[in-house]
């Protein structure tokens, strides 16, 4: 087949939310980057933007799972305050170390999701009213937990969950070294590195995923699209680790997340339990029809989510160094509209990890510039309120226009 | 004689595709005037332009009604001249009631305050106008999908009709149901009503339309004068596909082996009402290499039945036995059942058989994950041959199989169900109005398929509400009635009158 205009055409047609997305994303940060005087790019407030952002993005794995399975969960704030104030108590007040106070927060955030789930998958009640119920419950909960009161500070090692860093593994000599020729403080080239590997890594399984598709036929993306792309992830990508290794390195929060990114993208796009999730979302009856165990899936993404919330619960609570009872406030909304914004659709069965990823990046490079820019919180909401709606317009009206 | 309707070369583009290149209809003031053609042909395109869903301007040509240019920018453009379009999909709201939805955007109100004395007395002239005997008052929900069509036919009249479209108006309708909606069609035409009727039941439209107009890729192939001469149902099939259908069932060589699945004792309550039984002891089976069918009337209990076998999927109370080979299996859940050799392609293609915004790709794996994955791992490669192997074989009329099923005709709608059940590879298939709303040659196809189906060896039950297909394909004919089995016919001593006439007696 000849690779004629029209067919790139039509090829930016259809994968226009996600270049669009990408492309939002860096017009963004490129916006506050000069309205900020170059601060948004500096390295601590690269760190701080993942330290920020860490548990937004975790929870929108979830909320992606449960929204692609034709659901919501409105619960996801109070059950992570909930959970940061168990923590907070067993870990505070009982002394209780944390390898057992972990898993335990673990389980009761699966608990928590399956205490919901199971109204909404076995009894058909809307997730709406289940997840608005428990996030009135948990929220109560977690004010009665704490009686009112914040309750920290965490041991040491509680706190690294969030704000501790990996540590440089090259020799200390090597980092003095750079660091003194670029003339900066300090450099952590164990971070840099990881960087360099992981975009190679990318480059390499997106060059090896092109070389299979052509050996089955399956039409890919244009060429010229595929390099910028990669060039764009790729740079992107060494830029930001090189700029935390001018800091403190990478923070332990941005490996977990970017674990657990890889292992839901992986997931949903790869394995059959993801394929079986979207089609519950997109027609749950002939899902049903086809063999899938529909009320399951649904079941399993509620737990899911508790899950994640809960250990979202706990970053949160290690970055404040301490529980407080408004702890994960309207929190879910933020999710929410991260999901929706990273192009998943309120109908179930469409949506992908990387876009809740993006859309997360979105709403808190937002929220850390307008607040760089000292921009007052109610000027905040507007413009987020309306990004979130530019969004999702952009999608139906790019639905119609193919359609 | 006067045209009431004239449409002039109209061509029709939409981005890469010519839907409609010159096409032509002109509709005598009074006629009945049947437009066909395969799905996909054009004929909803065409008429979409008539009706103002595109607006003038976005198509060449012209439209001449009642000897007036007219230009339409919207469907309100067009129902005000008198031009109402039955679609396929009925448009009522099922929760209001008939006089409700009579009068829905068309309300009969003074200074916005509704007159309901005056709607209700003209809801019950129309209802009488088109022999619904209905309250009013009853919620249209609760109506069968044949009175709905009336109170549809009844909307269009309250607003004073002259051009009446009915798009496969008796395609969901039994035989009784649509030769009523045909009677009334005439009836119409009595009072001056001009209707264009677009159906792919050939008989039907032998029995009413005055003239037809043949519509083939996107062209007007010919318009046939009925009046004058009878016109053979050969001849609008071989105008319709262009080429000539000696048989329009492939032939096939019948091989049929031992007993290969058999229900026993099977018994099914209402899931909402317990006290009711839908299907009462029934007994059937299927040999291996045969095609047996289902006749009876819509609501007889024919997918219940199905349904019911195929996982539990409805009723409640489930009682009886089903064996393969000999041998019982578990069917008490949909995975099972696909796991024992079963499988359902349901009469619903869009609700219950597809998943409209995904690709074929993804449609056709579904039930057979396991068939393209290792450890739960979905091997991207190997979906891809199995779907384009699928495509291939089913003759899927795409470029890629990556398209949106949403976006391919009922016929190809159908194929990508079967390509999902063939993958699952079923020893018992389960077909459940399989050519519902699918243009002649598609038709073809799938019986071509399933008459493959039967070579391999395997089992193939037929549910359809058409006679003419059943006593064309099937080796023996099971007639139900009230939920029982109530007879059994070999395929040469069927007719449709024999099958009829269990249906009507019991």
């Amino acid at each position: 087949m000849s690779q004629s205009k029209p067919d790139i055409r039509a090829y930016l047609a259809s994968h226009m939310r996600e270049y669009g997305l990408l492309l939002a994303l860096i017009a963004i940060m490129a916006f506050f980057q000069i309205m900020t005087d170059g601060v948004l790019l500096k390295s601590v407030n690269i760190t701080n933007l993942f330290l920020q952002n860490s548990y937004i993005i975790i929870m929108a794995l979830g909320m992606l799972v449960v929204i692609v399975a034709g659901h919501i969960d409105l619960s996801v704030g109070s059950v992570m305050g909930f959970v940061g104030a168990l923590a907070a108590v067993m870990i505070v007040q009982w002394d209780l170390p944390m390898w057992v106070a972990v898993p335990i927060c673990l389980v009761v955030g699966g608990m928590i999701g399956a205490a919901q789930g199971y109204w909404v998958a076995f009894w058909n009640i809307p997730p709406f009213i289940v997840t608005l119920a428990g996030m009135l419950v948990f929220r109560g909960m977690s004010l009665w937990l704490l009686e009112g009161q914040s309750v920290g500070p965490f041991p040491r090692e509680f706190q690294a969950l969030s704000t501790g860093f990996i540590p440089d593994f090259f020799p200390l000599s090597v980092g003095e070294n750079i660091a003194e020729r670029l003339g900066v403080r300090r450099f952590n080239t164990g971070a840099l590195s990881l960087g360099v590997i992981a975009a190679a890594i990318i480059v390499w399984l997106g060059l090896r995923g092109r070389a299979r598709d052509k050996a089955y036929g399956i039409e890919g993306e244009p060429i010229a699209f595929f390099i910028a792309r990669n060039v764009i992830v790729a740079s992107a990508l060494i830029f930001v680790c090189y700029k935390l290794a001018t800091f403190r390195g990478l923070p332990n929060v941005l490996i977990s997340m970017t674990v657990l990114t890889v292992i839901y993208a992986f997931i949903t796009e790869k394995t059959t339990i993801g394929r079986r999730m979207y089609a519950v979302g997109g027609n749950e009856k002939a899902a049903n029809l086809s063999g899938i165990k529909t009320k399951r899936l649904t079941f399993l993404a509620f737990i899911n989510m508790g899950v994640l919330a809960a250990l979202a619960g706990l970053i949160f609570a290690a970055r404040l160094n301490s529980a407080t009872p408004k702890a994960g406030f309207a929190v879910e909304l933020d999710v929410i509209a991260a999901v929706f914004i990273g192009g998943a659709s309120m109908s179930g069965g469409v949506g992908k990890v990387m876009g809740a990823v993006v859309g997360a990046f979105i709403m808190g490079v937002m929220n850390n510039g307008m607040s760089l820019m000292g921009i007052g919180i109610d000027y905040q909401q507007i413009i987020k309120g309306l990004v979130l709606l530019a969004a999702v317009i952009f999608d139906v009206y790019n639905k119609n226009k193919q359609g | 004689m006067t045209m009431l309707l004239e449409m002039r070369a109209i061509t029709k583009t939409f981005p890469g595709v010519k839907a409609l290149d010159n096409v032509g209809l002109r509709v005598e003031t009074g006629e009945i005037h049947a437009l066909v053609g395969e799905n996909g042909a054009g004929k909803s395109t065409l008429m979409k332009v008539l009706s103002g869903v595109y607006p003038a301007g976005s198509y060449d040509g012209e439209i001449l009604f009642e000897g007036q240019v007219a230009q339409f920018r919207n469907i309100a453009d067009s129902e005000k001249m008198g031009i109402a379009i039955i679609h396929q999909e009925l448009a009522l709201v099922p929760l209001l009631s008939v006089a409700e939805n009579l009068f829905l955007g068309n309300e009969v109100a003074e200074r916005g305050v509704m007159n309901w004395p005056r709607m209700h007395q003209m809801a019950r002239e129309l209802l009488q106008k088109v022999g619904l005997d209905e309250s009013p008052d009853v919620p249209v929900g609760t109506l069968g999908v044949g009175k709905q069509q009336l109170v549809e036919i009844a909307k269009a009249l309250a607003k004073d009709v002259k051009l009446l479209i009915l798009d496969e108006p008796t395609a969901a309708l039994q035989e009784n149901d649509s030769q009523k909606l045909l009677g009334l069609l005439k009836e119409l035409q009595g009072q001056g009503i001009t209707s264009i009727l677009i159906s792919h039941k050939l008989n039907e439209i032998n029995q009413v339309a005055d003239r037809i107009t043949v519509i083939r890729d996107g062209a007007s192939v010919s318009t046939l004068d009925c009046r004058a001469e009878e016109i053979s149902e050969e001849h609008i099939i071989r105008d319709m596909v262009g080429r000539d259908m000696a048989h329009r069932y492939p032939d096939r060589e019948r091989n049929i082996g031992e007993t290969l699945f058999e229900v026993k004792n099977w018994n099914v309550w209402h899931p909402e009402h317990r006290d009711r039984q839908v299907i009462s002891d029934v007994n059937f089976n299927v040999r291996s290499g045969e095609i047996v069918g289902i006749a009876g009337l819509m609501g007889s209990g024919r997918t219940e039945l199905a349904m019911s076998i195929f996982g539990q999927s409805y009723g409640r109370n489930i009682s009886g036995q089903v064996t393969l080979r000999g041998v019982e299996i578990d069917v008490s859940k949909v995975d099972r059942a696909i796991e024992a050799g079963l499988a359902y392609c349901t009469e619903d293609r869009k609700e219950l058989g597809l998943i409209l915004e995904e690709s074929i790709l993804r449609n056709t794996t579904l039930a057979n994950l396991a068939g393209v994955s290792k450890g739960g791992v979905i091997s991207d490669g190997e979906e891809q041959k199995v779907a384009e192997k699928y495509r291939q074989a089913m003759n899927i009329r795409t470029p890629s199989v990556q398209q949106k099923v949403v976006n391919l005709s009922g016929g190809n709608q159908q194929k990508v169900v079967l390509s999902k059940w063939l993958y699952a590879d079923p020893q018992v298939l389960f077909l459940d109005e399989p050519t519902r709303g699918i243009d002649v040659g598609a038709k073809f196809e799938i019986y071509s398929i399933m008459n493959q189906l039967a070579a391999d060896g395997r089992g193939v039950v037929m549910i359809s509400s058409e006679m003419p297909e059943l006593l064309g394909m099937c080796d023996r004919i099971y007639v139900m009635n009230e939920g029982a089995l109530v007879t059994v016919l070999d395929a040469d001593e069927a007719s449709q009158e024999r099958i009829m006439s269990f249906i009507v007696t019991e």
